[in-house]
């Protein structure tokens, strides 16, 4: 017996439901009232505290041609050449061409983006060919945007804010997406949502992985969602993993991949455990890089695990950041405040090296849409990270924040737009098998679910990372198959307010799923490119410069081959 | 190291009562690292708020931690006794769970 039985749903209308209230779910939101229509923005956690932008503290890239000549082409050539021949130019050049608009947008929302000489002050991240990412002092990009966003969102007139609602499924009537069933967690009462159009902004999937930089609600449910609704996803295989992520000694109240902008600000050198900079026997290898610190994520990733290998990592098994070299005046005129909240984690970085290594950090596959951010279902957007396709095989720093905005308000816009065309078409029948399945949770003995989420973090880490081989990924396979069968088709309740249980059972359908879609991907692609490595297969293929598109059939899993962009099949 | 976190446990409208889980932790660790390990290890349904984990971002994680109202990331795991227990001037959903979103922000 559960709340879901005992109660009839609620039943709620809009005209445009956005589910994640992170940057690029906000800013849809934000777009689509703008253009004059209801919208409810839905979020599992509070509304614009959970997802990506708030835990990023790093920086935002668009050709603004303020501090230095720039223009979005440039911005589109670095983020195609990071991409490394998969992305798919619409979606990358909508990113580089608005990126300037949402930005300077951001900056008349008061978001505070860091200022020199009376423009916008932009520094030069790895793979970028010149200065070109804006950033909130200090670390604070992240949470400036999500709090400026927040603060738009409270006045703008026909947005419901509503967070601690679960989206537990995509409702699908004729083929076009008409809403949404819920799980309000407060009460665990089953939530109907009626909508013309549904945009999907529910971030990456790094929290399959045990160390990620994500926020823990971030573990895939938006794929999930695409793909049982009956869209596809592209290139699941890339997940992009942050090279030096924090990992000694233990830091609290931070982000762990904080350190990138100390490198920039104050070029902090990487170490093995015999004290060697290794950074540049690698940058030899790519043709990109200067020697400087360019070395693009995915090398730089290659380059520390290589190092833990030879048996050149640090303690913990990473390498050791140094900033010693550091007068300790200029580390405290760039970090200011944030020097304080190291010293309280006890890391004096005039004194001490800190130890870092690779996190799971950021998908560059996803929900694949088209240039209007629409899925091959009617009436089913996404937005944000969430979005495949855009990046390839890799992303460039910088990008993610700006994806999060431009592709958030053209979401935004283009479903409002569809909605002012259409009446709504709820359909109690499409919806009745999701709530039939909320109806159906059991009380029963069963393994903790909570504990199958970190055993597939684990496997997913060990086995699907950043370096993989067939054998690993089969027993990926294997393992993910075993927790499907372990969890059953059955929810796992305990009945109760704010039912964990519930929650984490659900989180597991979904994370199975889309764990499956990265390792049956990563298996087929017998090459290596950008941040998806075979250590089986360590050359890059042109037979493999086409995209991968997972839908689901009967059931499974179905895998096919696209080229880059134009979308035509291969032969 | 071993720390016991005595926790304040029942929904709206019963009658609350403390139970006691003992975490093993590591130096530096933080209340928000033992709580997973109790719903990881010993009891899932244990409920708390959090979405980010140890970044002090979200700010979700606000309970009451030995008497005081603090985060559960930011504060460190110590050896002994730890007595956790919701925001006392928040409705209590369950567990160290509170409503804390606005109320134009709720169902």
């Amino acid at each position: 017996m559960n709340s879901v039985e005992n109660s009839s749903p609620t039943h709620l209308e809009t005209d445009v439901l956005v589910i994640g209230a992170g940057g690029a779910g906000m800013y849809a939101a934000l777009e689509a009232a703008r253009a004059g229509v209801s919208v409810i923005l839905a979020d599992r956690s509070l509304i614009g505290r959970g997802g990506a932008t708030v835990m990023a503290q790093m920086t935002v890239a668009a050709a603004l041609g303020e501090q230095t000549p720039n223009h979005w082409e440039y911005h589109l050539a670095d983020t195609l050449a990071a991409g490394r021949g998969l992305c798919d130019e619409r979606l990358a050049a909508l990113l580089c061409e608005d990126g300037p608009q949402r930005l300077r947008e951001m900056d008349e929302w008061k978001v505070g983006w860091a200022r020199e000489d009376g423009h916008i002050k932009q520094a030069q991240a790895p793979g970028h060919d010149r200065p070109r990412c804006a950033y909130v002092d200090f670390l604070s990009t992240g949470p400036a945007v999500s709090k400026t966003l927040r603060t738009r969102l409270k006045s703008a007139s026909g947005v419901r804010l509503i967070g601690d609602l679960a989206i537990v499924d995509i409702v699908v009537q004729d083929g076009e997406a008409c809403g949404a069933v819920a799980l309000h967690l407060p009460t665990g009462r089953a939530v109907t949502l009626a909508a013309k159009a549904v945009i999907i902004a529910t971030g990456g999937l790094t929290g399959l992985y045990r160390r990620n930089s994500a926020s823990a609600n971030m573990a895939g449910d938006g794929y999930a969602l695409a793909l049982r609704a009956g869209a596809e996803l592209i290139d699941m295989e890339f997940v992009q993993f942050f090279p030096i992520g924090h990992l000694a000694p233990r830091l609290i109240g931070m982000d762990p991949i904080m350190w990138d902008p100390f490198r920039y600000k104050l070029g902090g050198r990487l170490l093995n455990s015999e004290r060697q900079e290794f950074e540049t026997t690698y940058a030899s290898e790519d043709s990109r890089s200067d020697g400087r610190y360019v070395l693009t994520r995915d090398l730089a990733t290659y380059a520390i695990t290589k190092e833990v290998e030879a048996g050149r990592g640090s303690p913990a098994g990473g390498a050791y950041l140094s900033f010693r070299h550091v007068p300790e005046a200029e580390i405290r005129r760039a970090f200011g405040p944030v020097v304080d909240r190291l010293l309280a984690n006890g890391i004096d970085l005039a004194r001490q090296d800190v130890e870092v290594a690779p996190i799971a950090h950021y998908t560059m596959g996803g929900v694949r849409v088209d240039e209007t951010l629409q899925t091959r279902i009617p009436g089913l957007y996404a937005g944000g990270e969430v979005v495949g396709g855009a990046n390839g095989a890799n992303r460039l720093s910088g990008n993610a924040i700006t994806e999060a905005l431009v592709f958030g308000a053209r979401a935004g816009f283009n479903a409002a737009e569809r909605a002012k065309a259409r009446n709504l078409c709820w359909s109690a029948e499409a919806a009745r098998p999701v709530l039939g399945l909320l109806r159906s949770a059991t009380k029963r003995d069963a393994p903790n679910p909570s504990a199958a989420i970190a055993g597939l973090q684990t496997v997913m880490a060990d086995k699907v990372g950043p370096f993989r081989t067939e054998a690993k990924l089969r027993s990926a396979l294997s393992s993910i198959l075993q927790l499907s069968q372990e969890i059953g088709n059955v929810p796992l309740s305990t009945g109760a307010a704010f039912d964990t249980t519930m929650v984490d059972w659900l989180d597991l359908r979904s994370m199975l799923l889309v764990a499956r879609s990265v390792a049956e991907a990563a298996l087929t692609r017998s090459e290596s490119r950008g941040a998806h490595q075979r250590e089986d297969q360590p050359r890059l293929s042109e037979d493999w410069c086409v995209n991968q598109i997972i839908s689901l059939s009967q059931g499974g899993i179905s895998l096919r081959r696209i080229a880059p962009a134009n979308g035509r099949p291969v032969a | 190291m071993k720390t016991t976190l005595r926790i304040r446990r029942g929904s709206a409208g019963e009658t609350p009562r403390f139970e006691e889980f003992d975490v093993a932790f590591e130096p530096g660790q933080s209340v928000l690292d033992g709580l997973r390990m109790v719903r990881r290890l010993i009891d899932p349904t244990l409920a708390y708020r959090y979405s980010c984990i140890n970044a002090n971002a979200c700010k979700e994680c606000m309970m009451l931690i030995d008497g005081t109202v603090d985060y559960a990331c930011t504060v460190r795991l110590k050896q002994g006794v730890m007595t956790l227990a919701p925001l006392p001037k928040k409705a209590l959903i369950r567990d160290l769970v509170t409503e804390i979103a606005p109320p134009d922000e709720r169902l």
